[in-house]
């Protein structure tokens, strides 16, 4: 698990402490959208996804802003465990909904970019730093439970195949 | 993913906003680079001083940016534009094409910060694409 010191945590939560959710939810899927639009394909049933103002006023796409960005809160308030909170997460993203990890890299980015709309110079290249330590942290655990399942070994008995051929 | 004509024209007016903070926005990208991916240091062991804002990252930064301005200049030629550019990167800097990835995403980052209402998710598209090809162009020499 990655190492936080007490500077460390303090800018993380200060820079999260900034964050409207409301406000950030859909200018991040605005951003994701519009600059990685192959991000599409997971969002079939969203409707209209295809302009700013139209992702902008999608009901749909800000409640799951509200969704990714809560999971984010508990990361920031769990910050020494929270891989393992994220375990289940990341099987259901791998298994169900089945997206592309590297698109966790691409969405990491784009909050990055839409908090340093919020937060300009406060994002001074230190800030940035820890911000990016700890999304890089997020993005990992997300991307853990991509992973074939471990097998289970057959318990190993003595071989008997002797048995067919003696001479009885 | 090359550039469409939509994208060319909203480079150039984006560029024609900001082109005078050009020295300042290359400044803060190759500070945040320095700073944010550390890995990025080993290509400056001979300077004195990798702190952000230091003299030689100053000067640096607006190379840099010197660079892209050209870039935009010869946005419909890249390659045979960056010609010489390339060479120097393929053959005496010897740059991981990897690093333009993350010196475009810096250079994002600091464009987000100075001009927040301007860089919209259109601009933002248009930009990354533009620095993509640039970085494309750079590549061009090196194998």
């Amino acid at each position: 698990m990655v190492k936080w010191t007490e500077e460390e945590r303090r800018i993380v939560r200060g820079v999260w402490e900034k964050v409207d959710i409301d406000e950030i939810g859909a200018e991040l899927w605005a951003r994701a959208l519009i600059v990685y639009p192959w991000i599409e394909r997971y969002f079939g049933s969203f409707g209209d996804i295809f302009t700013t103002t139209a992702i902008l006023n999608n009901p749909k796409l800000a409640a799951l802003g509200k969704v990714v960005l809560s999971a984010l809160d508990t990361a920031v308030k769990n910050i020494d465990n929270f891989k393992a909170m994220y375990a289940s997460l990341s099987r259901q993203h791998y298994e169900k909904i089945k997206v592309d990890p590297d698109n966790f890299r691409l969405l990491a980015e784009c909050i990055t970019i839409t908090i340093a709309c919020k937060l300009r110079a406060e994002l001074s290249p230190q800030v940035q730093a820890t911000w990016q330590k700890f999304l890089s942290a997020v993005v990992e655990a997300m991307s853990s439970q991509y992973k074939l399942k471990k097998k289970k070994k057959k318990k190993s008995r003595p071989d008997q195949t002797w048995r067919k051929f003696s001479i009885e | 993913m090359s550039l469409s004509a939509k994208d060319k024209a909203t480079v150039k007016t984006f560029w024609a906003k900001i082109s005078s903070s050009g020295e300042a926005i290359g400044t803060d990208a190759l500070s945040r680079m320095l700073a944010v991916y550390p890995q990025t240091k080993t290509y400056f062991s001979h300077w004195k001083d990798l702190s952000p804002g230091s003299a030689p990252v100053v000067k640096h930064g607006a190379t840099v940016m010197a660079g892209v301005g050209d870039a935009v200049a010869k946005i419909d030629d890249l390659t045979s534009g960056l010609l010489s550019l390339s060479e120097l990167h393929a053959f005496t800097l010897r740059v991981d094409p990897s690093n333009f990835k993350i010196l475009s995403h810096n250079i994002l980052v600091v464009l987000a910060i100075m001009f927040p209402t301007d860089f919209t998710p259109e601009v933002h598209v248009a930009m990354d694409k533009f620095l993509a090809a640039v970085a494309r162009a750079l590549s061009e020499k090196y194998r």
